[in-house]
């Protein structure tokens, strides 16, 4: 800070943004709690089948459905597969499918958002009742709809979530840049002769990028779930993949008798989508402040 | 009105012992008040004075014992009514609160319901406070409404807050806090979200409510001249401390606290112009409450410090009827005065401004917006030049298309067809985005609220040389420029790598200022460049623009709502009222008369320091934009209606002579026979 005639002056109050946000996220149980769980799924994704116990693809047709022991921690399936292997297998595809789908959607919904939001026009009459339109349809149903017509694959499901979410993104981008193309900032911009280009990505984004950072967490959410359910429902991840969607959808007219081969992928699916709201939680907060 | 008879009617309204009173922030304690004593005794209207983050607030929600959750009165007893108010138990402060104290906030919008009607909230506070019901408390609302001068009551409480406007608004809220007859009133910056006409009718309001219901006043402003006039006694705060109090006249008029008298000298007083002289300023910056312990709070600040200020901090010294918290009280009007290391500068007079040449020409400059259809004239058939190197002032209530023809002229929104603008000669496009660079970087502007005027993820460096773009330098000559510029605006290399949050309110107005004069603008538009400032901050702007503009000769369109500083820094002024130009004229000659009956009214609403004679009050409110009265815009509420003729015909702005002209039907003659002011005492 300086006074009238210059001096400088360490300023009491005056620390960095990043460091008092470092604090901040620190200092916030949720966040560590959620970061926790994250970490542990990623771990199991990444090394797989190099830390399981067991196989996670070796069947036993000796030892099919049987119960948690210390051989098998959560018993084994109806091919006598061990559960507890394929549980942390079945970390892979989700972790690589959902994130995946959750990042286009969060790249092309702000950019989308970001255009509509600072143009404005007929553009965005036209977008903004199209993404309405689209709000209307139960989403699964939307991507059933896809994925049936194209065919399903891991990268179509990366594609399909994709679109999906995007227009849910753009939505939520616009109304930041809305209210951010008020500011006097922006006609600062525009009045060096800045150009729409420039504005929106060079301005305003830096600007609106933790919303997009905590819209794209809580659609992380939603994505993990969204996999979960085609999977079950034979549109997402395919066998022999490990998933822990097909392990229910494999198993669930046992839960009767033999229910450790549905309850831990169930439980699994369940914290990895607690992990991340937590981490959603945590991070709004962060930015919050 | 009947209250508890057991408390002595002799306690008095406020007694602040020795308070102290810590915010919890994280782990830290920061301590806002310090020490605090005042007292209110009964029947006095007592003001508080002081800057953005001085503890004012604070003070007003202790004495409710409403601090927010991580507030703690840490030390010191707070006497209301002859209560002790942190012993009291929750029944019995609730009581209190019913009865005994009100508070009115700064904005009455937020204050009132918006989805109940006036009525409703009206009636809320005699059921609770005296057990009416129905009918009877709806009575005695109508009642409050019509003692604090509204016409139509009945109508008033049939209406949602929304359809009030602001002034009518703080006009209920304070019936609101007066129906209980408190013993103690806390008005919190009642009049500073309203217009000066406004603000001037609620003051009065205030001042008559005063003497009629006897209650003390606990009157809190950051205004100097509002404080000077509202109260009988004022104190004076200054990071969490109470440096000075006494008698409103002693303290404005022979201060014994360097501060007060720093703060009294950087006002631009009435009267006063920058051929004058510079304004004077306080050196450094606001300190946050609590953030300086051990020595004298002011110390870094003060011209008159000495050692002894940087070792202990004084304690309050009774000078007999006053108090100070300085060493050295004696000292205080003697404060050395700034030294300016750039001489005075003057400018040519005002009548020597070639209009032959004008640098930028409006004609006939029009501005409708479409509102539900029906047209909305935000500006109306303007014509204005403005000279090469000169300052033409902007005044006008809100609504009155000061903001709407700034931006007209950028280029931020698109004029009317048939309206003309001219930059040096040369028609200018409508839009920013089909003007070239040259014109682009002709003609800049310095926003009001620097807090959204820079982009807050940008560094200072990346803020100010993002628009070096514009002059088209680049690499070594952009960065040389770039730190010139940082200087010019008195800005240290250190501020280069801040983000703004990192900067102050004054540090930030700097910044846009730099932006502003990047590409060597020809004409630069102030927006209310000082108004979300705080005043010691204020005159180092105003200073600095004076210096910019002796150097580089450009000209400036000074917009503000403040009439002394419009004054102080415009060779001309032109008077807006809803788009319309109604007078324009060299200064002194609008500022001193004769002129047009609206702007007498501006005038009369301008409260000095020193104060000087109320002549005339506006009545009714401004009328609605979408439904322009006829003939002369402004005949509702004009003191000085002739008759039909204002109603039927719009006058024409007719020559008063040398450069003034007056859109009125009176002869110019004939409206200087009012009594105008005697000129300010300053040389």
């Amino acid at each position: 800070m300086t006074d009238a005639n210059g001096r400088s002056r360490t300023p009491v109050a005056a620390r960095s943004l990043a460091r008092e946000r470092l604090q901040i996220a620190l200092r916030s149980t949720t966040l560590i709690v959620g970061l926790a769980i994250l970490t542990f799924w990623t771990v199991c994704a990444v090394f797989g089948a190099k830390i399981t116990p067991l196989d996670p693809y070796a069947d036993n047709l000796l030892a099919t459905l049987a119960p948690p022991s210390a051989a098998h921690w959560f018993g084994t399936d109806q091919l006598g597969r061990d559960v507890f292997s394929r549980v942390i297998m079945g970390a892979r595809d989700i972790l690589i499918v959902a994130p995946l789908a959750t990042l286009l959607g969060t790249v092309l919904g702000s950019a989308l958002g970001l255009c509509v939001g600072y143009l404005r026009g007929i553009l965005d009459d036209v977008v903004s009742r199209v993404i309405e339109a689209l709000q209307a349809l139960p989403l699964v149903i939307v991507a059933l709809m896809a994925l049936a017509a194209v065919g399903t694959s891991n990268a179509t499901v990366v594609l399909v979530i994709g679109f999906v979410f995007t227009p849910l993104i753009a939505r939520t981008i616009r109304s930041a840049v809305l209210i951010e193309s008020e500011l006097d900032y922006v006609a600062a911009a525009r009045l060096r002769g800045d150009g729409p280009l420039a504005i929106m990505f060079i301005e305003i984004l830096p600007n609106v990028l933790p919303i997009a950072i905590v819209e794209m967490t809580v659609r992380l959410g939603y994505a993990i779930f969204f996999v979960a359910s085609l999977s079950f429902i034979g549109f997402g991840i395919q066998p022999p993949s490990a998933d822990w969607g097909i392990a229910v959808a494999e198993n669930y007219s046992l839960i009767g008798s033999y229910w450790w081969t549905i309850l831990f992928d169930a439980a699994a699916t369940a914290s990895l989508v607690v992990g991340v709201n937590l981490v959603t939680d945590g991070l709004q907060s962060v930015f919050e402040a | 009105m009947i209250r508890n008879d057991a408390i002595p009617r002799d306690a008095d309204a406020l007694r602040i012992e020795h308070l102290d009173v810590l915010y919890r922030v994280g782990r830290r304690e920061r301590r806002v008040l310090t020490d605090l004593c005042l007292t209110i005794r009964r029947g006095e209207s007592y003001g508080l004075v002081g800057e953005s983050g001085c503890g004012k607030s604070t003070i007003a929600f202790a004495a409710i014992r409403y601090l927010p959750r991580n507030g703690l009165v840490s030390g010191g007893r707070i006497l209301v009514d002859g209560r002790d108010l942190m012993a009291l138990s929750a029944p019995a402060l609730q009581r209190l609160r019913t009865q005994s104290i009100s508070m009115v906030y700064q904005d009455p919008g937020r204050a009132l319901n918006p989805s109940l009607r006036i009525g409703r909230q009206m009636a809320e506070v005699f059921e609770v406070a005296e057990g009416l019901r129905g009918g009877a408390a709806h009575e005695r609302a109508a009642q409050m409404l019509s003692r604090v001068q509204i016409s139509n009551p009945q109508r008033v409480l049939r209406n949602f807050p929304h359809e009030l406007s602001g002034g009518m608004q703080q006009r209920v809220v304070i019936a609101m806090a007066l129906s209980t007859n408190p013993a103690l009133l806390i008005l919190d910056e009642p009049t500073t979200g309203l217009d000066a006409t406004v603000e001037a009718e609620v003051l009065d309001l205030i001042a008559r409510l005063h003497a009629e219901f006897d209650n003390s006043i606990l009157f809190i402003s950051h205004s100097l001249p509002v404080v000077a006039r509202m109260c009988d006694r004022v104190g004076v705060l200054y990071a969490g401390e109470l440096i000075e109090e006494g008698p409103a006249a002693t303290v404005f008029g022979d201060p014994r606290h360097p501060y007060t008298v720093g703060l009294l000298r950087c006002v631009p007083t009435y009267g006063r112009r920058k051929s004058h002289g510079r304004l004077e300023s306080i050196p450094g910056f606001l300190p946050t409450a609590g953030s300086i312990t051990g020595h004298c709070v002011f110390v870094d600040r003060c011209g008159n410090a000495t050692e002894r200020c940087r070792r202990e901090a004084p304690s309050s010294i009774d000078l007999g009827g006053r108090v100070t918290r300085c060493f050295y009280p004696e000292r205080a009007p003697d404060l050395p005065l700034q030294r300016h290391d750039a001489p005075v500068p003057l400018r040519t007079p005002p009548a020597a401004v070639p209009l032959t040449a004008p640098l930028l020409r409006i004609r006939n400059l029009s501005k409708t917006y479409q509102v539900a259809g029906k047209p909305l004239q935000a500006v109306h058939e303007v014509w204005l030049d403005l000279g090469p190197g000169e300052t033409l002032g902007l005044v006008g209530e809100s609504g009155s298309g000061k903001s709407s023809l700034a931006k007209l002229l950028l280029g931020l929104s698109t004029p009317d067809s048939g309206s003309q603008i001219e930059l040096a000669g040369e028609p200018l496009p409508p839009r920013a985005a089909d003007r070239t660079r040259t014109q682009l970087k002709a003609l800049q502007i310095v926003f009001q609220n620097p807090g959204s005027a820079l982009n807050r993820s940008q560094s200072v460096r990346r803020l100010i040389g993002r628009s070096l773009r514009l002059v088209g330098l680049y690499g070594q000559p952009r960065e040389a420029r770039l730190h010139e510029l940082a200087a010019s605006v008195r800005l240290t290399e250190r501020h280069l790598d801040e983000k703004p949050r990192q900067l102050s309110g004054g540090l930030k107005q700097r910044v846009g200022i730099a932006r502003a004069f990047a590409g060597g603008p020809r004409v630069v538009v102030c927006d209310e460049p000082t108004s979300a400032l705080d005043v010691s901050v204020q005159s180092a702007i105003l200073n600095l623009l004076v210096d910019l503009q002796a150097e580089q000769h450009v000209s400036y369109i000074f917009i503000s709502h403040d009439l002394n500083v419009v004054h102080y820094l415009s060779d001309r002024i032109a008077v807006l009222y809803l788009g319309r130009l109604l007078e324009i004229g060299p200064s002194e000659a609008v500022f001193f008369g004769p002129h047009h009956p609206y702007t007498e009214a501006l005038l009369s609403a301008n409260p000095g320091v020193e104060g000087h004679a109320q002549r005339i009050r506006l009545t009714g409110e401004l009328p609605n934009a979408l439904s322009v009265p006829s003939g002369c815009v402004f005949h509702t509420r004009c003191p000085r209606k002739l008759g039909g003729i204002c109603e039927q015909q719009e006058p024409p702005l007719l020559d008063a002579g040398e450069g003034h002209a007056i859109r009125c039907h009176i002869p110019a003659a004939e409206l200087g026979m009012v009594a105008t002011p005697k000129r300010g005492g300053l040389t």
